[in-house]
């Protein structure tokens, strides 16, 4: 058990350590969710009718969901990498933890998403969003995120082991996230959107997880969208964990 | 060999991906201190083979041993004590070299202070000493592979695994990786090493064992293997194939076995070098043969493959991708 631990630590910050040596990734955790804000808080905002809301304090939470889950695909990647570039087997070969180069994976992820979770959320506080919650709620909403970015590594850790390049990986990942977190209520209501969409919306974990996060900060109406929102997952980690430890096994036991 | 004396016991170890058995029972003793070289063309089993005996993949029959291991049974016992060079380069090309060999040492266990300290070694043994602190993805290829071989050592190994250490390197690196092998070696390092190259078995292995579909066919020193797919290689190139059963009349007397005819190719092995060349153009000028060009060279895996198995190694690859991709 401590073997875990040191050895997931020592994964975790190999893989931390290349984040300030590749300006691509640097700029994928920080200018472009930057942009994204600006552009749908200046460019759709104000065609945008979120009513109760003004629509920056509407779409924080929904950008930094959405944000959190786009993060994985660097774990995808790097897994991808790690496994056909042969770093896995070197890791195999060593007297050390087995689990700790997926725990390690995930375990730098936190890292990444705090980093970007606080990158968008004092981008938004300089264009308005501002928290109608007290701190302990305002806490555990950035608790909650951070729980769902990790559960979240884990069903990317599955597509990277999944697949047979990086760059699969990297279009599996972007084909099955961008539909799911468009068609939330992560950036309009889902009112707006036509009945097909709308049913699909309204039970797409990311709109429970979205509205959670609005429940915990703006003090919207809670309903049972933040227990929801934890069973949601709870649920993505029991699944895709062991289905990424499984596939994992099988793939570096080739 | 008694199997006391061995570093590596490998007794009808088989393994198969679907139709295709990758090792169809392999047996193989490597002496401590010794060097084995497995010989062999692309898909013949090598790698499989080294990733049995590197706890990698679990075998589906027959058992293996390293250092008096078993490598399913006690596989993390062993990880302590092997070191495994793979193909391509395993390093981490986001760190550096220091931060590499660190990383390695830290999994071994070693807090970090000495897992450095042996990392700067490593990196002064192996000529890396500039290049300590630069990524790895700025390295060459033959820079990367020496970190790669220096991160096998980090441990101390007394068994090491070299799973093709030089293929696509440079003639230049390729010589500077030997000399490194040669000095591990002299260490009393045990060397178990995979190559398509007969000069590389030659140059580092006491012994080699040619490995091909999945079997040991032949295994010796370079000498005794060189014997049995016999002397220098003398190919005559002929102006029209029609010729050829004349020239393979013409040059009959200069080899034991019957020169081989394959297009406008003639091959045979030839029992004497010297005066070789002037002799066979003599005996095709009697016999009126028109000869494009002759060539006299000494014999490669493919001399041995062809030799040994009766079919060229290029073409055994060929079939075991082809099934490969099959079982795929």
């Amino acid at each position: 058990m401590r073997r875990l631990i040191s050895d997931t630590l020592i994964i975790a910050e190999r893989n931390l350590v290349r984040l300030p040596r590749a300006p691509e990734l640097l700029i994928a955790f920080t200018v472009q969710p930057i942009m994204f804000v600006l552009l749908f808080r200046y460019v759709f905002g104000g065609a945008i009718r979120t009513p109760g809301y003004t629509y920056v304090d509407y779409l924080i939470p929904g950008i930094i969901v959405q944000n959190i889950a786009f993060g994985g695909f660097v774990t995808a990647i790097g897994l991808n990498e790690d496994v056909h570039k042969g770093l896995v087997d070197r890791f195999r070969s060593l007297p050390m933890s087995r689990a700790a180069v997926l725990a390690g994976r995930t375990l730098s992820d936190v890292v990444t998403n705090a980093l970007s979770v606080g990158i968008l959320l004092i981008t938004g506080v300089i264009i308005g969003f501002a928290f109608h919650a007290d701190a302990l709620h305002a806490l555990a909403g950035i608790a909650l995120l951070l729980l769902f970015g990790y559960a979240f590594s884990w069903f990317f850790a599955f597509i990277g082991l999944l697949v047979s390049s990086p760059e699969s990986a990297n279009s599996v990942g972007f084909i099955a996230v961008f539909p799911l977190t468009f068609v939330s209520s992560a950036f309009v209501p889902v009112g707006s959107m036509p009945a097909v969409l709308k049913t699909f919306a309204e039970v797409n974990p990311f709109t429970i997880i979205v509205d959670a996060m609005r429940s915990l900060w703006l003090g919207a109406p809670a309903h049972n969208y933040v227990w929801g929102a934890f069973v949601w997952v709870l649920v993505i980690m029991a699944v895709f964990a062991p289905l990424a430890v499984a596939r994992y096994r099988t793939t570096a036991g080739q | 060999m008694s199997p006391d004396d061995a570093a590596i016991v490998v007794r009808g170890v088989t393994k198969s991906y679907g139709s295709v058995h990758a090792l169809a029972g392999v047996d193989l003793d490597v002496a401590s201190g010794g060097v084995l070289a497995l010989l062999g063309p692309n898909g013949a089993g090598k790698t499989t083979l080294v990733r049995v005996l590197t706890t990698l993949l679990k075998p589906d029959g027959g058992s293996a041993r390293v250092l008096g291991c078993d490598v399913v049974s006690e596989a993390a016992k062993l990880r302590e004590r092997i070191g495994l060079a793979g193909q391509y380069a395993a390093v981490d090309e986001n760190l550096t070299g220091l931060e590499n060999l660190t990383m390695v040492g830290r999994l071994y266990g070693t807090p970090r202070a000495p897992a450095k300290a042996r990392g700067r070694e490593l990196l002064e043994r192996f000529d890396l000493v500039e290049a300590a602190g630069r990524p790895a993805k700025t390295y060459s290829g033959g820079m990367r592979r020496r970190l790669d071989l220096a991160a096998a050592l980090v441990a101390k190994p007394p068994v090491l695994f070299l799973d093709e250490p030089t293929t696509g390197l440079d003639p230049r690196s390729r010589l500077s990786l030997w000399e490194v092998i040669e000095g591990l070696v002299a260490e009393g390092t045990t060397v178990l090493l995979t190559t398509q190259y007969l000069d590389e078995a030659d140059r580092l292995a006491s012994t080699i064992a040619v490995i091909d579909h999945g079997r040991v066919i032949a295994e010796g020193t370079s000498d005794e293997l060189k014997d049995r797919v016999g002397g220098e290689r003398l190919e005559v190139s002929l102006d029209d194939a029609a010729q050829a059963q004349a020239a393979v009349e013409a040059l009959a007397a200069l080899s034991d076995e019957a020169p081989v005819a394959d297009g406008l190719l003639v091959r045979l092995s030839v029992r004497e070098r010297s005066g070789a060349i002037v002799e066979a153009a003599h005996r095709l000028r009697e016999a009126q043969v028109g000869v494009d060009d002759l060539v006299l060279r000494r014999p490669t895996l493919d001399d041995v493959f062809l030799a040994l198995t009766g079919h060229a190694a290029e073409e055994a690859a060929e079939a075991e991708e082809r099934e490969r991709e099959r079982a795929a």
